[in-house]
């Protein structure tokens, strides 16, 4: 057993558990926040991607006890009040989901995704700031599988967040 | 998952004294996590050292760099002194594993990383590396992403990390803690080929800590970093290189640096083929050779015999690349 101090949502929590306890499992079983998903519980598939300190991991490979003293930002948090998250909205206007099961993995990694910036392996010069276009959004967001194939869309989604592409044209765009 | 004790550790020093045997340091935990969860790895103490004070990436006097054994693998692939001057070390983080795994993960610990051989990860099969003496599957089963050079009877393992193969090009200098002092360790040099005790992945001993890697100053010429994988992202190496190129006025190559990546038990500096290529006339003719000249080593099995060729192709393909 082992104690620990997480901020989750803005909400403190003191928690005893289990050693073996992975940041998902307490996230869903303790603190009945099931948005995050267990898909594969290897890293694999990014269904439980959620915010530590503001960057996008795979909770399901952390364990709780080695989050002692963070702050967690799970799908539930992201707009942080009532209403959505500019990505969330996008999501909605651009249909970027068939099964909605990967969705809150995919939210907070385009979340942490665009504010980490710099290249990526597939940017051709390491010294530029690539502009986000579909290919470099693709490799960016390679930790997010989709088993239903909405990627076209969820791209699409991507580009409205991230104001690389208008709103309505792109909608139009992919209907 | 069996039950351990979790502590974390304030210092090196600390860290290697809490280290006993059936101790494990748990930094990012990306490939021990899951390795736990699967059986293999059942550490009774997980020493925490993810949040040790080696997180800073910083120059030496000699014009080289220090990167501190915590420093994330998105911070170093992010990192501007890293892309401009060392950018086959840049690309070759970029390229490995997803954008939350590189987030997560450690310098240190990458270069500590498992194989991914699908046997030494299933609990239920022999492995001579997870379960010494009980035999390698492997050779006669599935081998199709294992080793074509440095195996043994005991095991065909590769390594899967890219970071190891730019820093084995850049002979990188591993500085480690533990109970007998400090100590640096020279890339190539800290993995070892498997021989008859696959167990053993790399020299260092029970509690030995990796702290820091430090780089000399970048060795002139162009240089990159080049993946061959069955999907486009987020898949560990076929084939990987890491090379630099450097060609005078004349067109002789003055300085060239070739390490493989996905052929070995250890990121394959390709010594062979650097050799015969500098001194020599750049172009088509010293390229083949030099690639024949390190692939002549290769012992390849019956399912990756195809590696030989796409590890050919990589080389010549890859110098012409950087060839002005």
């Amino acid at each position: 057993m082992a104690f620990l101090t997480v901020q989750v949502n803005d909400v403190e929590h003191h928690l005893d558990l289990d050693t073996r306890t992975s940041l998902l499992d307490l996230l869903r079983e303790r603190l009945r926040l099931t948005g995050s998903k267990k898909g594969c519980d290897h890293g694999q598939c990014g269904s439980c991607t959620v915010l530590v300190d503001g960057r996008r991991v795979n909770s399901c490979l952390l364990l709780a006890v080695a989050c002692d003293g963070s702050q967690v930002t799970t799908v539930e948090g992201l707009a942080g009040g009532d209403g959505l998250h500019p990505v969330q909205e996008a999501f909605i206007e651009q249909d970027a989901f068939q099964c909605g099961y990967c969705t809150p993995g995919q939210l907070c990694s385009v979340v942490g995704m665009l504010d980490e910036g710099g290249p990526s392996a597939i940017t051709e010069d390491l010294s530029t700031e690539p502009v986000l276009d579909a290919a470099e959004i693709r490799e960016r967001m390679s930790g997010n599988l989709c088993r239903c194939g909405a990627y076209v869309n969820i791209v699409a989604a991507i580009e409205q967040a991230a104001g690389v592409a208008a709103p309505v044209a792109q909608a139009e765009a992919v209907r | 998952m069996r039950p351990f004790d979790y502590v974390r550790a304030g210092d090196g020093r600390q860290a290697v004294g809490l280290h006993e045997p059936g101790t494990m340091y748990l930094a990012g935990g990306t490939n021990l996590v899951d390795l736990m969860r699967l059986g293999v790895a059942e550490p009774d103490r997980l020493v925490d050292v993810g949040r040790l004070p080696y997180d800073r990436i910083e120059p030496v006097p000699d014009g080289g760099v220090r990167i501190g054994a915590t420093v994330r693998n998105s911070d170093l692939g992010a990192h501007p002194d890293i892309r401009r001057r060392y950018p086959m070390l840049a690309r070759a983080v970029l390229s490995g594993a997803s954008g939350q795994v590189r987030n997560m993960a450690t310098v240190g610990g990458n270069l500590l990383q498992r194989t991914r051989c699908g046997y030494f990860q299933d609990v239920s099969k022999p492995c001579n590396k997870r379960a010494p003496g009980t035999g390698c599957p492997a050779i006669p089963g599935e081998h199709h992403n294992l080793a074509i050079v440095g195996h043994s009877d005991s095991c065909v393992a590769t390594h899967p990390s890219d970071m190891a193969v730019a820093l084995t090009a850049l002979d990188a200098r591993v500085h480690v803690t533990g109970t007998g002092g400090d100590r640096v360790v020279p890339m190539p040099g800290l993995h070892r080929l498997p021989g008859t005790d696959p167990q053993r992945d790399t020299v260092l001993e029970p509690g030995e800590l990796i702290t820091t890697v430090e780089l000399p100053a970048p060795p002139v010429g162009r240089s990159t970093y080049r993946k061959v994988r069955e999907r486009a992202s987020f898949a560990f190496a076929l084939v990987s290189i890491a090379a630099l190129l450097d060609i005078d006025s004349d067109g002789i190559v003055r300085e060239c640096r070739l390490a493989l990546g996905g052929v070995a038990h250890v990121p394959w500096r390709a010594a062979r083929a650097e050799d015969a290529l500098i001194g020599s006339v750049a172009g088509e003719e010293a390229y083949a050779a030099a690639a024949d000249a390190e692939l002549a080593l290769a012992r390849p099995l019956p399912r990756n015999a195809y590696k030989v060729a796409l590890a050919r192709n990589l080389i010549t393909s890859t110098l012409r690349e950087l060839a002005p």
